[in-house]
């Protein structure tokens, strides 16, 4: 299994599974259930501290960055100034370069503008970020994103928190022989089978929140989406038989009375 | 207060000791300075410059920090 790292801009990850920190019941569910997923990346959202209520504990208290790699998102972000600004107070409160870039279109399907993510991604890169944008499954902006120096790219399989699963499978095909860096499928999984699907059309990995801290016993979900993606991952690499109208036997005629 | 001026936390206002710096803030608010990102009048601070920037009349602090998201 350890051959098989994910390498994204010289950093090596062993999980395939990505996960996001939102929507859990607490801190305690959150940490359980990164810790079940196997994960070694999870995205946290960058907002105000609350200062009013200063009893209120800190996600990193939970989640150890030394332990995981954290991946900052520009979440609820509409415009490229907003992007490029959480991307740099992302930085500035100090775990790295990484971002994971958001430019929202419109708020009802929480689509990537992604006009506006390609013009946020050419800031953020001149800057020395490591820019991961989440964008839709249109192998054109896929390849712009990579052209302008995004080390890989997160098409989304269907509307964020959806659960619809892998809507465009060969839009995510052309993605993949369009460009040559690592795809990780971000957005719309909705159980292990969407995952393990992921992973077997040759997604590098998959991002998900919703579909674990949704889940009606979140731990359990979490545990199902690590072997998930690794089976799917391994039946990728297996090489699937191909599909036939007819039947092959699986039993030999020879030796039949 | 003696030497107060009135400033903008988080977009709630806020009066604090003239001269005191975003540190002093950060300290009296009991926030650790480790994984916060500040903004002064829209201008992301460097770490090492909490200690140096000291706060006036009608500022406008944003303190941020990490929290769960997808």
């Amino acid at each position: 299994m350890y051959d098989d790292r994910l390498v994204i801009a010289g950093r090596e990850f062993k999980s395939r599974l990505w996960v996001g920190t939102g929507k859990y019941k607490d801190f305690a569910e959150t940490r359980q259930a990164i810790e079940v997923s196997g994960a070694d990346v999870v995205t946290v959202a960058v907002r105000r501290v609350n200062i009013t209520d200063r009893s209120k504990e800190n996600l990193l208290d939970y989640i150890d960055p030394k332990k995981y790699t954290i991946l900052p998102n520009t979440a609820g972000c509409y415009t490229v100034d907003d992007a490029v600004r959480y991307a740099r107070l992302a930085r500035a409160a100090g775990i790295s370069d990484l971002v994971k870039l958001e430019v929202l279109g419109d708020e009802k399907t929480l689509f990537p503008d992604t006009a506006g993510l390609i013009e946020a991604a050419g800031i953020l890169i001149k800057e020395g970020f490591i820019v991961l944008p989440y964008t839709n499954d249109d192998p054109i902006v896929a390849k712009k994103l990579v052209d302008i120096g995004c080390p890989a790219v997160m098409p989304l399989a269907a509307p964020i928190g959806s659960g619809l699963g892998i809507r465009n499978p060969y839009n995510l095909k052309i993605i993949m022989e369009t460009v040559k860096v690592p795809i990780i499928v971000d957005a719309g999984v909705g159980t292990a089978s969407d995952a393990a699907l992921a992973m077997e059309y040759g997604a590098d990995a998959v991002l998900m929140n919703t579909a674990i801290a949704g889940a009606k016993d979140p731990i359990a979900m979490a545990e199902a989406m690590k072997y998930a993606v690794h089976a799917g991952r391994l039946a990728y690499k297996a090489g699937r038989i191909p599909r036939k109208l007819y039947a092959t036997a699986s039993s030999p005629i020879e030796g039949m009375l | 207060m003696e030497g107060a001026v009135q400033i903008q936390v988080n977009g709630l206002p806020r009066g604090c000791r003239s001269g005191s710096t975003v540190g002093d803030l950060l300290r009296e608010l009991g926030i650790k300075i480790e994984r916060v990102a500040v903004e002064l009048n829209l201008e992301i601070l460097d770490r090492k410059d909490f200690e140096l920037r000291s706060l006036k009349e009608g500022d406008r602090v944003e303190i941020l920090s990490f929290i769960g998201g997808g």
